[in-house]
């Protein structure tokens, strides 16, 4: 079988947006448009399910973030007390004794309220700045919860996972603006 | 980027009221997950049917994923292997060569073994496996350490029961829904288990660090006698692990114990077996013991030695 030459290859189109052919006449998808963000948290919380089997707590709270990156980029697509169902979702996979995804999502929905009430103005790094003190928040309360429940210090062991959680969360925001893209394509014939 | 105006609601009651209600439930929210989770820190078994109907729902998502990790691991092992195959081969043959010998010895010794227990009268329980599945997820982001098993009740697992991979000790199963289970790892620092040095049999427990890696505590005090590459398996005390399975390989001495990496690291092995719980009435009266003196120190799950 001949190697295809590079310009036989059907290209991917350099912004989401060319995936539709045809934009006059059409609008978003209200389901993709409001369910996307609920869809995509969800599908990360499930990401428990991959194929490593990790005997320590290695993998950065990848729903947590993209939850957080959601509010950040629309901060009214979420309601307030979207922390409920997610955190619940998330409880019944990630291992944490269930209810302390439903307490800390809540409390950074409460939080990412009043910082939007106080910071006027945002950037990248002062998004970045407050992330950051949120997933240090998280992490640190989740294990100390997780440790409560299994009587042991656990705090003592979340470092590098703080580290990897810090230095992707800006990634993840790229994803889930890649996401908010995808989300308003005009799919709907009006 | 100012922050959007759509906080503002203006004179809209509607708008107002929807604002509010949205504090209030997320308020509630925050407070209904204390409530829960203090529910599930003093009973931890509370919603084990929620996470179990959970986990059914993503079997299938987590069994295709077990494969691929099989498949993936073959690819880089193949690679690996033909950098180092010339080295690899010496060491080998040498390793054969050892093994062989070894292998004449415990021959012998088992066959003694038999004669000597045939002596005692000693009769071991029969352990033919319940069940072998795979490792289907894992808890990569928790601090908690749990594993998730693509078996459950309708092949006969039941809480309790300890799982092994063929190179070492997993954990135990703490939950078991009809098609997956929740297998407690070695490395959660709830999972205490008693074990001895193989070489002489020196009695110890190890308990997990929720790092990877677990600390190993002496039953008797004293001088240290731990070596680094002191290989420990399971002791069979407590009733609830069968004899002889590699827990730990001793890493680091400390001044009281060790710290010593997994016998079988868990993301390697390919498919796990569910084993019956080793004495069943030995461990239904502890429990029973337990729950009528109260909670017991640790000491006595670690207790009896070899």
């Amino acid at each position: 079988m001949p190697f295809p030459r590079l310009p036989d290859l059907p290209s991917l189109p350099r912004r989401p947006e060319d995936l539709v052919p045809q934009r006059i006449n059409r609008a978003p998808s209200p389901l993709l448009a409001s369910g996307l963000p609920w869809v995509s948290v969800m599908l990360t919380s499930l990401a428990v399910f991959s194929p490593v089997i990790a005997s320590a707590p290695v993998v950065p709270p990848l729903a947590f973030m993209v939850f957080l990156a959601w509010r950040m980029l629309r901060p009214s697509l979420l309601p307030l007390w979207a922390g409920l169902p997610l955190g619940a979702f998330d409880d019944l996979y990630s291992g944490q004794p269930f209810g302390s995804g439903i307490v800390l999502w809540s409390a950074a929905m409460l939080v990412m309220d009043t910082v939007d009430n106080r910071l006027l103005w945002r950037s990248f790094v002062a998004d970045w700045a407050v992330a950051s003190l949120l997933l240090t928040g998280y992490l640190v309360l989740s294990a100390g919860i997780a440790g409560l429940a299994a009587a042991y210090p656990l705090p003592l062991v979340i470092g590098p996972q703080l580290l990897v959680t810090l230095a992707l969360y800006p990634l993840v925001t790229r994803a889930v603006a890649l996401l908010d893209r995808v989300r308003l394509l005009p799919l709907r014939s009006v | 980027m100012a922050r959007s105006p759509d906080r503002r609601p203006g004179f809209s009651r509607r708008a107002q009221y929807g604002i509010f209600t949205g504090y209030v439930i997320a308020v509630a929210g925050f407070l209904a997950g204390a409530g829960l989770l203090i529910v599930s820190i003093v009973n931890p078994q509370a919603f084990s049917s929620v996470r179990g109907a959970a986990s059914e729902i993503a079997r299938p998502a987590g069994e295709a994923g077990a494969e691929t990790r099989a498949a993936g691991q073959s690819v880089i092992a193949a690679i690996g292997a033909y950098f180092q195959a010339g080295r690899q081969n010496a060491a080998l043959s040498r390793e054969v060569a050892a093994a062989r010998a070894n292998a004449l010895t415990m021959q012998a010794l088992e066959g003694e073994n038999r004669r000597l227990k045939a002596l005692l009268g000693i009769v071991d329980p029969q352990m033919k496996p319940i069940a072998a599945a795979r490792l289907i997820g894992s808890t990569s982001a928790s601090a908690r350490r749990f594993a998730v098993l693509s078996a459950g009740s309708t092949q006969g697992v039941r809480p309790g029961q300890p799982v092994r991979s063929a190179a070492g000790l997993i954990g135990r199963v703490i939950e078991a829904g009809p098609g997956t289970a929740r297998v407690l790892l070695v490395t959660d620092p709830e999972n205490v288990v008693p074990v001895r040095r193989v070489r002489d049999g020196l009695p110890a427990f190890v308990e997990g660090k929720s790092d990877g890696r677990i600390a190993i505590r002496l039953l008797n005090m004293g001088t240290n006698p731990l070596k680094r590459g002191d290989v420990f398996a399971t002791s069979g005390s407590g009733g609830l692990y069968p004899p002889g399975i590699p827990v730990a390989v001793v890493t680091e001495v400390l001044h009281d114990g060790g710290v010593g990496h997994l016998a079988s690291d868990p993301a390697e092995a390919d498919f796990v077996v569910v084993l019956p719980v080793f004495q069943a009435p030995a461990v239904e009266a502890l429990g029973a013991s337990q729950q009528a003196a109260g909670p017991a120190p640790e000491a006595s799950e670690g207790g009896g030695g070899n």
